[in-house]
Formats: C-alpha cells, sequence, structure tokens
C-alpha cells in the first residue's frame, strides 16, 4: 500500500519524526513548512493524506483545510489534523474547517499510525 | 366621481392599512419581524411628508418657487448628525425606556412630573392645528373628488353643517382606526410592530401616487420639464419662481427667512412628537440608523422632484381660474379626465394624512395619559400606589379616550379657525411650538447644567412668546380677535404689536416668532440653570443623560442613585398592579415565594422596576408609584457624587482584573504551546526507538540528538518561564554593586566566543577605555547582554554576519547598542518585539529561542531604572540598545523609573 | 480618543451642508441661468441636495457595522 503523504509542520523536529514513521509505512513523503507551501504541493502533487499541523506561519492549517475543501480539485484530498490539546475553539474551528480526523499533540506515534492506516484504507 | 366610490375606497383602503399591520405583528409574533431592517425604518420616518408635503408644497412654490425646500433641506440636515444626536436619544431613550418627548425632558431635569405635564400642554397646543390641517387636507380631497364636474372651485370652508361634514366622519373613523393600532395591548417599551410596518407602507403608497401625477404632469400635460419652463418663461407671474426673490417671502431680509425654515425643520425632524415616536421610541435596533439616514434623506428628495413642475404646470394649465394650488395635484388629472390617476392621487393624499394623524395621536395621547392624566391620578388618595386593581386596561382605556378627545379637538379647531391659511403656513405654526423643546432636549443630552428650573423656565418663556407671536395673529386673521390688535399691539402699544416685537418689523411671521421665542427660551434656560444649583436628583439624571455614549462605549453600568429600605414583596405587588401579572412578575427571580417573605430589594433591582414601570406609566408616575411603597432616603448633592465616584473606582477595578485575567490567560496559553512543540517531538521519537528495535545506529544517533536538544529547550523554557515569573511578580533578588558595564562588554563577547567563531560571525566593540560604574546586578546585567548578543547571532547570516557593539557614555546615562546586520525587524512586527513568546523569523531559524529572552531583558533594564528599545531605523540589521542611569544624577534614575 | 474624533469628523459634512445650503453661498446659484432648459437654482439645491445623500449613504454603508466603535 504505497500512497503519497504530504507533512505540513513548521517544526522541523516534528517534521522529522513524522516523515520517519511514514516512511517506515512504505509511503512516499512530502514536507512542507508553512500553510502556502502546504497548499501549493496538494494542488500540484495530490497527495492522498496530508498530516497538517494547525498552527503554522503564513497560512494556518484551518486555513489551508478550508482552501482544500473549497476547491472542487482537490477537494476530497483526506485530511489529518495536528491541533494543540485543550484548546476547545481549535477543536471548533477545526471541525468547521472540515478536516477528517484530528490528533492532537504531544501524539502517541502508534495511536497516530492506527489513524492514517484507517484513513488510506 | 359618486361619494359611495370614494367612501369605499376609502374604506377599502383603511382595512388594507390594517391588513398590512396586522400581518407584521403576526410577522413580529413569529419571530420574523418586518420593521427590523434599515430599509423599513427610513421609511417609517417618511411619516414626516403629511397632507402638507403632499398639496401644500405644490400651493407654496406656485406662489414662491423654491421656498418649499428648506422643509426638507432641514431633515438633511439633521440625518448627518444622526450618528450623533440622534444616536444619542435612541441610546438614553432606550435605557431608560423613556417612551415620549414630555418623558425625555421630564426624566432628564429630576423626573418633574410638572415638567412632563408643560411640554405635553405645549404638545397638545402646537400640535392641534396641525392635526386640523390634516382633516382639512382629507375632506377637501373628498370634496374635489366628489365634485360634480371636474375644476370647480372648492366649496368653500365651513359651508356644510357639521353633521354633513366628511372631516368629521373622518376624524372618527381614524380615532377608531387609530385605537386599533396603537391601543392593542400595553406594551413597556410602547412599540408598535404593526403601526410601523403600516406607515412604512404608507409612505411608499404616497410617493408612488405622487411620482405618479409628477410623471403625468410633466410628460402628459407638458412635453418634460424643460418644456414646462420655457413656456413659464412667457408668464410674467412665473417667470421669476426659478428665483429665491420669487414669492412674498423675499426682500431685505430673505436670507434670515430661509435660514429659519431650515432651522425650524431640522429641529422639526428630531421634536415633533410623530417623528420622535418612529426615530426614537420605534427603532428596533439602532443599527438601523445608518442606513436610515440616507433612506430619508433620498425619500424626502423623490418626493420633491416634481413639485416644482406640478406647480408651475397647474399655473400653466389654469392659467388665470382661480384655483386653489394647493389642491393642483388633484385637480390636474381630474380636469384632463385621467380618472384612476385621480383616485390613486387622492389614495396618496389620504395615506399622507392618515399616517400623520395616526402617529401623531398615538405619540400624544401616551403624554396625555402618562403625563397629564395619570399623575393627577395618582396624587389622588383612593388611587394611590397602594390600593388594588390592575392598571393596564384603565391605562390602555385612557389613552383611547386622548385618542378620540385629540382628533376631536383637531376637527373643531378645523371647524373654528380652518381656511384662513394656506396649508404650509399652518404647519409652520406647530413647527415652531415643537422647536420650543430644542433647548432643553438638546442642551440636556450634552449639558450637565442644565436645571429643572431653567427647563421650566424656558419652556413656559418660549411658548408665552411662541403664543403670543403666531397663535394670537393666526387667532386675528379667523377674525376672533381684532386684527387691529395684531397691526398695533394692545392697548395701542406699538412696541408689542405680536408680528413686530419692540419694533423688529421686516421679518416674516415665522422668523419673527422663532427669534424672539428661542431667544426668550434659550436666554431663561441658561439663565436660571446657572442662577441657581440643580438638586441631588436633576444632578443625577443629568449624569446619567450626558453620559451615556461613555458609559456605552466603556461597555459599564450606569450607577444607580438610590438609597433606603424597599421589600421585595411591595415592589412586585406595585408591578403586578402596573404591568399586568405576567409582565410585572417576570421581573422577580424567585416568583411569588421569595416575594412573599420580608426580602429587602437592592437598589438595582429598585431601579430596575422602576425603569420598567417608567416604560408603562412615563417616568415621573413611575418615580411617584416606587417612593410611595418603599422607604427611601434623600439624597443630597454629596451623596450623589460619592455614588458616582464609588460606581468609577468599582468600574476601574473591575477592568484592571479582567485585564490582568486576560493577561494570565494569554500566558500561560502561550506557556503550554511552547512547552508542547518540543515534548511532541521528545514523545514522538522516543516512543519510535522503543518501537523500532531494529533501527540503524546512525538514525539513533540522529533522534537521540533531537531529544537531547529538544530537552534542553525545555529546561530553557521553564527556567526563564521561572524568571520572567519572579520579575514580575517582585520577587525576584537583586544583588547590586558598582558595575564596570565596560568589562561586563568584553566578558560577554568572550563568553559567546565559540558561537560566534562557529556560524563565521564577526564581532566589533567600539568602547571607551572607561567608563564610570553603574548600580546594577551584574549576573543580570550579563543576562541581558548574553540575550541581546544570541539574539544578534540568531539572525546574522551564516558566514559573513557582523554584529557591532557600543557604548557611549552620555551626561546622565551610559548607553549600550547592539547592532547585526541581519534581515532587520520587519515593520509590522516592531511594536511587539518585546512581548512574550514573540520570536521572529520563522521556525527554522529560530531553534534556540523561546520568546522570553527580550521581554526579560527589557523587564531587567527597566528594573535598574533604564529604558531598552528597537531603533527605529538600523539601516539594513536590527539595532537594539538600552540606557543605565549614571549613579551621579539620581533624579534621571527617578525619571527613567516613573516611564516605565 | 477615538470616538471624540469620530464624533469631530462627523460633524463636518453637517457644518459643509448648513454653509453651502444657505445665504450667502446659496447666491452662488441664484441668477437667469439655465442648465439643460432648467432654471439653475432649483437645479443646484437638487443635486447639492443629492451629493449629500449620496455622502451619508458612502459613511453609513462603507463602514461595517460594529457592535463597538473600537472593541478588539
Amino acid at each position: 500500500m504505497n500512497a503519497t503523504v504530504l507533512i505540513a509542520d513548521d517544526e522541523p523536529n516534528i517534521v522529522v519524526s513524522l516523515e520517519f514513521m511514514m516512511k517506515r509505512e512504505g509511503h512516499r513523503v512530502l514536507v512542507a513548512r508553512d500553510g502556502r507551501e502546504a497548499l501549493a504541493l496538494i494542488r500540484s502533487e495530490k497527495p492522498s493524506l496530508v498530516l497538517l499541523d494547525a498552527t503554522m506561519p503564513e497560512l494556518s492549517g484551518f486555513d489551508v483545510c478550508e482552501a482544500v475543501r473549497a476547491d472542487p480539485g482537490i477537494a476530497t484530498t483526506r485530511i489529518l489534523m495536528l491541533t494543540a490539546k485543550g484548546r476547545e475553539t481549535d477543536v471548533a474551528r477545526g471541525l468547521g474547517a472540515g478536516a477528517d480526523a484530528y490528533v492532537t499533540k504531544p501524539f502517541a506515534t502508534r495511536e497516530l499510525l492506527e489513524r492514517v492506516r484507517e484513513m488510506l484504507t | 366621481m359618486s361619494a359611495p366610490l370614494i367612501l369605499g375606497l376609502s374604506f377599502g383602503y383603511l382595512l388594507l392599512l390594517f391588513a398590512v399591520a396586522a400581518i407584521a405583528e403576526r410577522r413580529a409574533a413569529a419571530g420574523r419581524s418586518l420593521i427590523d431592517n434599515g430599509l423599513v425604518y427610513g421609511l417609517s420616518l417618511g411619516v414626516y411628508c403629511t397632507a402638507w408635503t403632499y398639496f401644500g408644497s405644490v400651493g407654496q412654490a406656485a406662489k414662491s418657487g423654491v421656498w418649499f425646500l428648506p422643509t426638507y433641506l432641514g431633515p438633511m440636515l439633521a440625518m448627518l448628525l444622526a450618528g450623533v444626536v440622534v444616536l444619542r436619544m435612541i441610546r438614553i431613550a432606550r435605557t431608560y425606556r423613556i417612551t415620549s418627548i414630555a418623558d425625555f425632558i421630564a426624566s432628564r431635569y429630576g423626573k418633574s412630573p410638572l415638567l412632563a405635564a408643560l411640554v405635553t400642554l405645549i404638545t397638545v397646543v402646537g400640535i392641534l392645528p396641525y392635526i386640523a390641517l390634516q382633516l382639512e387636507a382629507v375632506s377637501t380631497g373628498y370634496a374635489l373628488m366628489t365634485a360634480a364636474p371636474a375644476g370647480e372651485a372648492a366649496p368653500a370652508y365651513g359651508a356644510t353643517a357639521w353633521w354633513r361634514d366628511t372631516a368629521l366622519y373622518v376624524a372618527l373613523a381614524l380615532a377608531a382606526f387609530t385605537i386599533l393600532f396603537g391601543t392593542r395591548h400595553l406594551d413597556t417599551a410602547e412599540r408598535h410592530e404593526g403601526m410601523v410596518a403600516a406607515i412604512a407602507f404608507e409612505s411608499v403608497v404616497k410617493l408612488a401616487a405622487f411620482l405618479a401625477v409628477g410623471v403625468f404632469v410633466t410628460w402628459g400635460l407638458f412635453a418634460g420639464p424643460a418644456d414646462i419652463w420655457a413656456r413659464a418663461q412667457q408668464v410674467p407671474e412665473l417667470r421669476d419662481l426659478g428665483r429665491l426673490g420669487a414669492g412674498s417671502g423675499a426682500g431685505g431680509f430673505a436670507h434670515a427667512q430661509w435660514f429659519a425654515m431650515i432651522l425650524l425643520a431640522t429641529l422639526s425632524v428630531l421634536l415633533l412628537p410623530r417623528q420622535f415616536q418612529m426615530m426614537v421610541v420605534e427603532c428596533v435596533d439602532e443599527r438601523h440608523l445608518k442606513r436610515a439616514a440616507w433612506v430619508f434623506p433620498a425619500y424626502l428628495f423623490l418626493i420633491n422632484l416634481f413639485v416644482l413642475p406640478i406647480a408651475i404646470g397647474g399655473e400653466l394649465y389654469f392659467g388665470a381660474a382661480p384655483v386653489n394650488a394647493d389642491t393642483f395635484v388633484l385637480l390636474l388629472p381630474l380636469a384632463e379626465g385621467a380618472r384612476a390617476l385621480a383616485l390613486l392621487v387622492y389614495v396618496g393624499g389620504l395615506s399622507a394624512a392618515t399616517a400623520m394623524l395616526i402617529v401623531e395621536t398615538v405619540a400624544v395621547s401616551t403624554m396625555v395619559c402618562n403625563d397629564l392624566v395619570m399623575p393627577a391620578l395618582f396624587r389622588w388618595r383612593g388611587f394611590g400606589a397602594r390600593a388594588g386593581g390592575e392598571l393596564t386596561g384603565l391605562l390602555l382605556n385612557i389613552r383611547r379616550v386622548s385618542i378620540v378627545a385629540i382628533l376631536l379637538l383637531g376637527y373643531v379647531y378645523f371647524r373654528v379657525a380652518g381656511g384662513a391659511h394656506e396649508l404650509v403656513s399652518i404647519g409652520l405654526i406647530s413647527f415652531a411650538a415643537v422647536a420650543q423643546f430644542a433647548p432643553a432636549l438638546l442642551g440636556g443630552m450634552y449639558w450637565k447644567g442644565g436645571t429643572r428650573l431653567g427647563a421650566l423656565g424656558g419652556l413656559t418663556g418660549g411658548f408665552v412668546v411662541w403664543a403670543y407671536t403666531l397663535m394670537l395673529p393666526s387667532f386675528a386673521r379667523s377674525g376672533w380677535i381684532s386684527a387691529d390688535f395684531v397691526a398695533h399691539g394692545p392697548w395701542r402699544l406699538d412696541l408689542l404689536a405680536p408680528e413686530a416685537l419692540f419694533g423688529v418689523a421686516g421679518l416674516d411671521n415665522i422668523t419673527h416668532a422663532l427669534f424672539w421665542s428661542l431667544l426668550v427660551n434659550i436666554g431663561l434656560y441658561v439663565g436660571l440653570s446657572l442662577w441657581r444649583a440643580p438638586g441631588a436628583r436633576e444632578t443625577s439624571q443629568a449624569l446619567l443623560f450626558v453620559d451615556i455614549m461613555k458609559r456605552h462605549h466603556d461597555g459599564g453600568e450606569a450607577p444607580v442613585f438610590w438609597r433606603g429600605r424597599a421589600r421585595i414583596a411591595d415592589l412586585r405587588a406595585l408591578s403586578v398592579r402596573v404591568l399586568g401579572t405576567e409582565r410585572g412578575g417576570v421581573l422577580f427571580a424567585g416568583g411569588a415565594e421569595v416575594a412573599a417573605g420580608g426580602a429587602l430589594a437592592d437598589a438595582r433591582l429598585v431601579d430596575r422596576v422602576e425603569r420598567r414601570l417608567a416604560g408603562a406609566v412615563g417616568s415621573a408616575s413611575a418615580r411617584v408609584l416606587v417612593a410611595s411603597v418603599v422607604e427611601e432616603e434623600a439624597l443630597g448633592l454629596d451623596d450623589v457624587i460619592a455614588i458616582l465616584h464609588e460606581a468609577t473606582e468599582l468600574r476601574a477595578a473591575n477592568e484592571k482584573l479582567k485585564s490582568l485575567d486576560q493577561l494570565k490567560d494569554d500566558f500561560i496559553s502561550s506557556v503550554t504551546h511552547e512547552l508542547r512543540t518540543p515534548l511532541t517531538s521528545i514523545r514522538a521519537l522516543s516512543e519510535l526507538m522503543l518501537d523500532t528495535p531494529d533501527m540503524d545506529d546512525a538514525q539513533r544517533d540522529a533522534f537521540l540528538r533531537i531529544v537531547v536538544a529538544e530537552s534542553e529547550r525545555l529546561s530553557r523554557l521553564v527556567n526563564q518561564v521561572l524568571d520572567m515569573a519572579k520579575l514580575e511578580s517582585g520577587q525576584a533578588e537583586w544583588q547590586n554593586s558598582d558595575v564596570d558595564l565596560r568589562a561586563l562588554i568584553v566578558s560577554s563577547i568572550g563568553a559567546m566566543g565559540a558561537l560566534f567563531a562557529e556560524r563565521g560571525t564577526e564581532v566589533v566593540a567600539d568602547l571607551p577605555a572607561s567608563v564610570p560604574p553603574v548600580r546594577a546586578d551584574a549576573d543580570r546585567l550579563t543576562q541581558v547582554l548574553l540575550n541581546l548578543l544570541s539574539n544578534a547571532a540568531k539572525f546574522v547570516p551564516e558566514g559573513r554576519g557582523r554584529i557591532d557593539v557600543t557604548l557611549t557614555v552620555g551626561a546622565r546615562h551610559l548607553e549600550v547598542r547592539v547592532r547585526d546586520n541581519g534581515p532587520g525587524v520587519p515593520p509590522a512586527d516592531r511594536a511587539h518585539v518585546f512581548d512574550r513568546f514573540r520570536q521572529g523569523g520563522d521556525a527554522l531559524t529560530r531553534p534556540s529561542g523561546t520568546g522570553l529572552g527580550l521581554p526579560i531583558s527589557r523587564r531587567i533594564v527597566n528594573h535598574l531604572g533604564g529604558e531598552m528599545w528597537l531603533e527605529p531605523d538600523a539601516g539594513g540589521g536590527a539595532c537594539f540598545g538600552f540606557r543605565l542611569p549614571l549613579p551621579a544624577a539620581p533624579e534621571a534614575a527617578e525619571a527613567g523609573r516613573t516611564e516605565q | 480618543m477615538n470616538r471624540k474624533r469620530n464624533t469631530r469628523l462627523a460633524l463636518v459634512p453637517c457644518v459643509a451642508a448648513v454653509l453651502l445650503l444657505n445665504f450667502p453661498l446659496i447666491l452662488v446659484w441664484d441668477r437667469d441661468v439655465t442648465v439643460a432648459g432648467l432654471p439653475l437654482l432649483p437645479v443646484a439645491l437638487f443635486g447639492i441636495w443629492a451629493v449629500l445623500i449620496a455622502l451619508v449613504a458612502l459613511i453609513g454603508e462603507a463602514r461595517p457595522v460594529r457592535r463597538r466603535p473600537d472593541g478588539g
């Protein structure tokens, strides 16, 4: 099961861990450092799944999510949002923005992998 | 046309109005208000256009050209100030549940019943001619429509016996109609959803009808406006209608008259009872004002567009025939045999008159009931506040009787004085009467010094002068008193001649009356207000009124100027009596059980009850009622000031707490966010290493390095957060000694030497040979220097970075600057560099930052009596500087401290 | 303060209107001239009027309606 996964996070060390996990699963990995770059990559590479950090410079994860859902060409892209825990406003915003699943930071790697597998089947 | 047709049409139209109102009320009950938007609100203000506009403007234009315009330009000026004056009126009325202009003025000056009664009296007397005018217009319209051959002169006034007079039946029909509209139920906010919808509908009808006849005359009878004007040039009497000098009003003093007309209209559109009702009392949402402020003037603009063409066209059409220009709009279609149009125009005129009559009588009946009848009843012992029985029904009945009485009085005036003047001059008499409210009302909204005595004096004086200079001469013209009185004054004292007081001749009568009445009014208002200091209640009400915008802006609650003992049970019984079981009960949260005990009400509850009662019976009566069931302490002026002071202090304290709370929340939220990021990496990488036993060594090594680095970041963050907390709470320990700043800089640069060398950054220090010592904690100061240096090191380009450190000795300070050749601080971020957790650059370039370095540094410098800043323009890179006071100049240190 | 300034700004069009619609400035239009066959004075008065309406509309409708004048 090989898929293209886009990791969008501005924290390089978090990207390192996510990238390792996705590669070990056998996926092709793309990395974006901010929201703008993420959106551009989603448009050009059409990844199957996006691991999207909620708080990024330039364009937040919520904004990216809304933009993806509003663009018919990429609207069906599956999005897993990484949000901060305990911020009710974030969860509410995320639901409104239209992500498929949520995982709060700091995340358990096994739980994250399970969600990714569910989403890619 | 046949009488049954016209009568049927008239009643059919009234039924339609009623249907509109019924639909609106049903929609409102279902929560989908028809009138809850700016457009309908703006249209409902069109009630300003009465039969005077509809018939009279043409009459006036035929006589004097553009002189009909000031009446409609005035409202334009008023609407330009809508956001300032009207908004204030709406907020005051809304906050204190004020339902009439009498209540507004009385409430401002200490809820004075006497003042309320006086304003009501002036209103009734002043407005009767205006009501008569509408009745006259309707009956004239009816007479014209039913007269056999079109174009014949209108029947003479008063020629018919009263029992055959249409105006009487119009008055009675409208009374019934208004009662159905305006007094269906007692609303504590005095809002009439159905009535407003019907009035807005009427505005559309009269505008459509007037535009229709305008188009008919301009393009049906003539070939456009230019054609009308070209033909008018041939007629000597019409030639000058395009000029200011046209008609009788002009002369040497024409500019004064023009100004007076505009002023009069500006004030009237704010102060006429029906305008106050529509604009202030019936306003659903103050935000609608923004749209209404242009919709209403645009409405006036449209309805006036065809006045001149119709006027001149009518004059040309009828030529020398003796036709009253006030009736052109009806006679032109009739003469041409355009029956359908004539019927439409008749309905338009009917709508103009009925709209005014309905709203005016509803507004005035509220005043009569609340400000004349109820206070008299309450004073009567058997009817006092402690008597039993609900008042709701009684209140409604009083209003119903008032409505009938007002309309009948209007009819009587019409029978007695009607026909003596053209429509316009009757209307202007009423305008001048309500203009008397301006000083007390407008002054009271902006000037805290205005007093009850001043308002009473001003209103009385203005009203007396108005009656003397306008009312009496109008009686004389009706033949009630001798015309000689007008020409030469009483006892042949020429100086007292009503239309030329003290020899001021040459002005038209309206300008003359307006000048003298407002002069006396304002003079007495200001003079008497300054002469005697206001009482406690006047002062407290003045504060509540004048500061309304400020309070709204601050979001604070108004102080309650009340002290005493009140039993909840008594207040509850009173509210139920006045407002009915349902409405009265909801004010009391605990229900009957709580109220049944001897529980006492606090000042805020007493205030709330009084305001609610004010909505039903007026503020003056509500005051009397509440005072009768509670034990009050009489407040002195000192008490008022003390209460105000308390309220202000309380508000300030609350605001401070709130902002501290917000600050704390922000801080915690930022700290948790900053902690979460390294934690996420550490946890994820550790779990991965644990779950991947076969991970190759290089990978494991790299992961471990990250874990270590992120752990360091975490501990640094924790340290700094603690540091910050200590500095902020003032718990940090300071070991001050004489410090050599130069030596400190040299050692700090040395400490970071390895880092600079690694990144290929050149550090240039420009330091004097020696500097005087400063009093400081050496470790803290080193912390500041290291912070600035590492901050600069972070942003300089790899390999060719350059950092300049300079130290200069001023007269009272030592100044240190750290400049780098990095990208500099973007203008948008400059204001926030010293905020906590505000980090520059993106995540890649700030792995070691915590976002607390600069804020901590600034706090340290501030604590040492200095200041830290970001240089406004550093020419490319960023330059941070700070200054520390030299001990030789202690006052400078003081100055530095107070600047914090 | 922002609010005070706004109040003062709101006064500007009103003062301008008072000046434009009164003596002596309306004398400018009071002459025997026709515009497209119509007398100058009424045309000018209606014109000024229309401009004022447009101005109020522009000011009122441009800014989004906010509950608090300068709230966060």
